[in-house]
């Protein structure tokens, strides 16, 4: 297996003017290619600084990550799309800024709209669009700057349930498809033992890796059939114990 | 079309139709009671006025060549400093947004200049620059400008904070996050500031007119107060009303202009 990322002895303390607060303590974590690693944990147990802290956007108090010169992609929990651009402006948004819109990289984008079922839609704007068609499209401007791996905040939690176990199908699909890793923070336990292939319980602040679950399934099945396997209630009970419950 | 809908829609035409004909009755009724009371003697035209009376007065006016300077004058005031204060607006709240250490410490002093009714600063505007369409222009300025950058920076502060999270996971540049998303998401919140902008400039410029001008229809409302040429007054205020309305649905279709090419 080959190693895209490392996660070494990670701590992150934030400082208020009243006390400071310890919300990451010492998490280590390697990612191999084509991972899907979900995180779970009870809300507010730094899920989310965890997740700003491998996208660069803070710096960790202590520790050290390597992302061995891959790019890190970053996905919402909304999808963030920009009402005053055309879908194929808005997927093309992080090349723009990144410096990076050549000719090759604009027909990637417009490949993968096409490929994804959005080829009408690339000159519409995104208030025509479905919730699902805006995730897809949010998914796209992230995959436009071909990312390796790919970090992913609570990316369904805006959506109502049943098109949330559509999307969610999609996304994994088309991951899949293109060969990327993942990284998923979610406080849905359903979610994370469909998707992913190991699901990372933290605890209560400040965090801590407290198990690791590697999930496999008897055969290839799709999330949505997963749910109706099984061993999906069985790892769902063994996680929903694990998670601290306050 | 189903018949339901005919009907449907020939009562909302019908409703429309209606509330135009009761718009235009108010005005006509309006008009001809003021006249007719003006010529009963039922009430004084000598102090307020009346529809033939004023009519006459913008005649003399046109005739004497007066009326369209008078008009220009305001007009292309206000659009000067209409122009001014949406530029100035803009660039002191991007500083303000660029360097949120400037803004924190401007702050106080913006507060102390919003709240100051800037009509107190005419007559300093007065002695500094003098009796000139300069004055009327910077107090027009004056009163227009510190709501725009106050308006439009907090249009800046407002844009959402998972769009700001998606930039700066591209980049660490503070000019691409402007150029990006907090200025373009900010265009509907600057042309729907415009309207603001047109209304108080023109409050601005009569403003100014009424403090020092000799010509304009701020000038026109004043000089004919002074003696006591109520027909001069009102006419004045008419036409002010023409010229506030056409201002504002110029910048009204600017704005409707725009819509259309974004949705």
């Amino acid at each position: 297996m080959n190693n895209i990322l490392s996660i070494k002895n990670i701590t992150k303390t934030y400082h208020t003017m009243k006390d400071e607060i310890k919300a990451i303590k010492d998490i280590s974590l390697d990612v191999n290619e084509g991972d899907f690693i979900a995180i779970v944990g009870p809300s507010g147990c730094g899920k989310s600084t965890l997740l700003s802290i491998l996208n660069k956007q803070e710096e960790p108090t202590s520790g050290a990550i390597d992302y061995h010169n891959r790019i890190i992609g970053y996905m919402l929990q909304e999808d963030a799309l920009f009402d005053w651009l055309n879908v194929l402006d808005n997927c093309l948004l992080g090349l723009r800024i990144t410096n990076q819109l050549t000719k090759e990289n604009k027909q990637y984008v417009i490949d993968l709209l096409n490929k994804y079922g959005l080829g009408d839609f690339i000159n519409s704007y995104p208030n025509n669009l479905s919730g699902g068609m805006r995730k897809r499209v949010a998914l796209i401007r992230t995959l436009a700057i071909k990312p390796d791996i790919l970090l992913m905040d609570e990316p369904f939690s805006a959506l109502d349930f049943q098109s949330r176990l559509n999307i969610s199908n999609d996304v994994y699909n088309i991951l899949k498809n293109e060969n990327k890793t993942m990284i998923l923070v979610t406080h849905d336990i359903s979610e994370a033992i469909t998707l992913c292939s190991k699901v990372i319980v933290l605890s209560i602040r400040p965090s801590h890796i407290k198990q690791i679950y590697n999930i496999t399934y008897d055969q290839e099945l799709s999330p949505i059939e997963r749910r109706n396997s099984h061993l999906f209630n069985e790892y769902y009970n063994l996680i929903w114990k694990e998670i601290d419950h306050e | 079309m189903s018949k339901e809908h005919k009907l449907f829609l020939r009562k909302q035409k019908k409703d429309k139709y209606k509330m135009y004909i009761c718009q235009l009755l108010i005005f006509i009724i309006f008009i001809i009671a003021w006249q007719i009371l003006t010529d009963l003697k039922i009430i004084d035209s000598f102090i307020i006025s009346s529809p033939k009376n004023i009519i006459k007065t913008i005649y003399q006016l046109y005739s004497s060549n007066n009326l369209f300077i008078h008009i220009y004058t305001t007009i292309y005031e206000t659009i000067i400093s209409f122009i001014i204060s949406m530029l100035l607006g803009i660039i002191v709240a991007s500083i303000l947004w660029y360097f949120p250490f400037i803004s924190k410490v401007v702050e106080p002093y913006l507060t102390v200049i919003n709240s100051l009714p800037k009509v107190a600063l005419g007559p300093i505007i007065l002695i500094w620059f003098g009796a000139t369409t300069t004055s009327i222009i910077i107090m027009a300025i004056l009163i227009s400008s510190i709501v725009l950058m106050i308006n439009i920076y907090n249009g800046f502060m407002s844009i959402d904070e998972t769009k700001i999270k998606l930039i700066k996971s591209l980049t660490k540049s503070r000019t691409k996050l402007f150029y990006y998303l907090i200025f373009p998401g900010n265009i509907p919140n600057i042309i729907s500031n415009l309207k603001i902008c047109i209304s108080m400039s023109l409050i601005g410029i009569i403003m100014g007119e009424f403090l020092v001008s000799k010509k304009g229809i701020g000038y026109l409302i004043m000089y004919g107060s002074q003696v006591f040429n109520l027909d001069l007054v009102m006419s004045g205020v008419i036409l002010l009303c023409i010229v506030a309305t056409t201002l504002y649905y110029l910048v009204y279709y600017i704005e409707k202009r725009y819509e259309k090419t974004t949705h």
